[in-house]
């Protein structure tokens, strides 16, 4: 959708076939499918959040047990995208740059958590660690708590989050190919030297559209969180578990001023996206 | 000994002292895992029991909430979620937790009044006016009233709302159990939809102005009314319904290794008070102590679960398990 696309379709196919008709047409169609489906909600968000004023919208998010859901979401994200930016770093660089046996497995892996059910990927971590499952009792004994508090939370968002960096640079390292760091390898740099010298540069923006990609998720998470939070006011639950409370509680303004702060966050992502997807196709044709 | 020294003594020693007892003074949590329509009155209560534990012994308690559906919730603390007292809506939920070995049977003869501090009943929740002149449980089942109820197989109070209407037609002249069939199945025949809990229910009713009358707890119908508008609906309170209990325990196991035993006992007993009483009839419980005052409507018959079908584990047998009567006599809209 992005400026450098349109430019390369245009001058591909210089005589569009359809009618000025329809492609005004398809374009209306989108638009007001995105107004409708899009903008009119968070319009609505927001018209709601500041309905009784900006005073009451801060006094909602200064509320204890907001302002801990909003530190349990920030702690939670801080642990989940660093961990999955790593893994989702070497495992992009193992299946792009290598090749070994087992290659597909791993990718078909990766991709689990996208296509299982948030709720099964919350229980998953209730049967192993819960008191009634494989190593809850053996945790109970030593006071070890997993599930039912933070530490399950953070599991549960990690396994949920996964493919989003990996997802993302894979295609990326393998369009880019070996060459640049055989050239590396040859001139007499060691594996790290190639590796932080010329695979990562190249991938700079593919990282950081992974990484904004992951966070949203990890901050947004609401399924699997909610089957391993045990819902305690002021200390397991995040931000998208505390609107659903608000809400529940007819507490519609403070619900809607909570929720703003997931659409402004929607907005960051959808921004800082913008710009990763466009560099990222500036890497690819320099290429 | 000089006066001087005597009071540098006494200052040490009354120095000490206070230290000793400062450093004796504990903080102390308690987590208390209910059901959806209690999280008003015990955000209260927690308040007031706080003050009241710290005059007492002088320890700070702060008691966390956690509030769900009762059956869920119930299943959380027998995964792990570490209550140390649980206050649910219905006993057999409670039992569910016994059967796991986490609190020790004959948990409901602990307090008095088979545990249940406060009790609550159903009434109908209706547009301003009642323009269907709804007044009792068999105008529910005329044509054209359309009623709004949560599903049983998931909802604490759902199951109080078939249970009631089941226990009127029992009571009925000429009034048996195929009687009382019948017409809870004329009755599920005017429910256009089955939400899953007590606060969705009251949402589709209140939010997306469903239906025509909304079976509901009876605090929440009040906080519903309170919250969302009195000019736009009444309650009606029913000449007979069913009593709810709902009951409250420690949960021996995690009380006892967490050392809360004494702070979560003194917790629940606190709600037998006067001060625990008026904060139950404040947020529309009935309290048991009959010298508190209340702003609730008398209701001539209250039918028991224990007398009218024979306590829960059998009530939720015949009724709620699989191949039960809602099974038998509920078939979903197509």
């Amino acid at each position: 959708m992005s400026a450098p696309l349109t430019t390369a379709v245009r001058q591909k196919n210089h005589a569009p076939t359809e009618p000025q008709v329809v492609r005004w047409l398809l374009i209306g169609i989108a638009l007001i499918f995105l107004t409708l489906f899009l903008a009119l909600p968070l319009a609505a968000v927001f018209s709601q959040a500041f309905e009784k004023g900006f005073s009451v919208y801060l006094a909602a998010l200064r509320e204890p047990d907001t302002m801990s859901s909003i530190k349990l979401t920030l702690i939670t994200a801080a642990v989940c995208v660093p961990l999955n930016l790593f893994f989702g770093v070497t495992a992009a660089w193992a299946i792009a740059k290598f090749s070994f046996p087992g290659k597909n497995l791993l990718i078909t892996l990766i991709d689990l958590p996208f296509s299982v059910s948030p709720v099964i990927s919350g229980l998953i971590y209730v049967l192993i660690f819960g008191l009634q499952g494989w190593i809850g009792p053996w945790l109970q004994a030593h006071d070890i708590r997993i599930v039912f508090a933070v530490p399950g939370i953070i599991l549960a968002t990690i396994f949920v989050t996964f493919p989003f960096v990996a997802r993302e640079l894979i295609p990326l390292m393998e369009a880019q190919g070996k060459e640049e760091e055989e050239a590396a390898l040859v001139l007499g740099a060691t594996g790290l030297q190639t590796f932080f010298r010329v695979t990562l540069p190249n991938v700079k923006w593919g990282i950081i559209y992974g990484v904004i990609l992951c966070n949203a998720r990890a901050m947004g998470e609401f399924g699997a969180v909610s089957v391993v939070s045990g819902h305690i006011r002021g200390m397991t639950n995040t931000v998208p578990l505390h609107v659903e409370i608000l809400y529940n509680e007819y507490n519609y303004t403070a619900a809607f001023a909570v929720a703003s702060l997931l659409a402004f966050l929607a907005l960051i992502t959808l921004m800082v996206k913008s710009i990763a997807e466009w560099k990222v196709r500036q890497q690819l044709n320099n290429t | 000994m000089n006066n001087k020294k005597l009071t540098t003594i006494i200052t040490t020693v009354a120095l000490t002292l206070s230290i000793a007892t400062a450093a004796l003074a504990a903080d102390v949590t308690l987590l208390n895992v209910s059901y959806d329509p209690t999280r008003e009155l015990y955000a209260d209560f927690n308040n007031a029991f706080a003050k009241y534990w710290q005059k007492k012994t002088g320890d700070k308690v702060t008691v966390k909430q956690s509030h769900g559906g009762s059956s869920k919730q119930a299943r959380g603390v027998i995964d792990g979620l570490e209550a140390d007292v649980v206050t649910l809506a219905l006993a057999y939920d409670i039992d569910a937790i016994t059967e796991k070995g986490l609190i020790k049977p004959g948990w409901q003869k602990e307090l008095p009044h088979n545990s249940s501090p406060y009790t609550s009943t159903i009434v109908f929740l209706v547009r301003k006016g009642n323009p269907k002149k709804i007044k009792n449980w068999d105008d529910l089942i005329k044509p054209g009233v359309s009623v709004i109820t949560p599903n049983p197989k998931t909802s604490g109070g759902a199951r109080w709302n078939y249970l009631a209407a089941w226990a009127f037609a029992q009571h009925q002249p000429g009034g048996n159990d195929a009687k009382a069939k019948e017409f809870v199945t004329k009755l599920l025949k005017n429910v256009p939809l089955l939400d899953s809990g007590a606060r969705g229910s009251t949402n589709t009713f209140v939010q997306r102005g469903l239906g025509d009358v909304l079976l509901a707890w009876e605090n929440e119908a009040f906080l519903a009314i309170n919250e969302l508008g009195p000019d736009k609906f009444d309650i009606v309170t029913p000449p007979e319904s069913i009593l709810a209990e709902p009951p409250v325990t420690v949960v021996d196991k995690v009380a006892d290794r967490r050392g809360t035993r004494k702070v979560a006992e003194a917790y629940l007993n606190y709600l037998y008070t006067d001060e625990g009483q008026n904060i139950a009839a404040k947020h529309y419980y009935r309290p048991i102590n009959t010298k508190i005052p209340t702003r609730l409507a008398k209701i001539k018959k209250l039918y028991t679960i224990d007398q009218a079908f024979g306590g829960w584990q059998k009530a939720q047998k015949t009724h709620f398990a699989d191949g039960g009567t809602f099974d038998q006599i509920y078939a979903p809209k197509k």
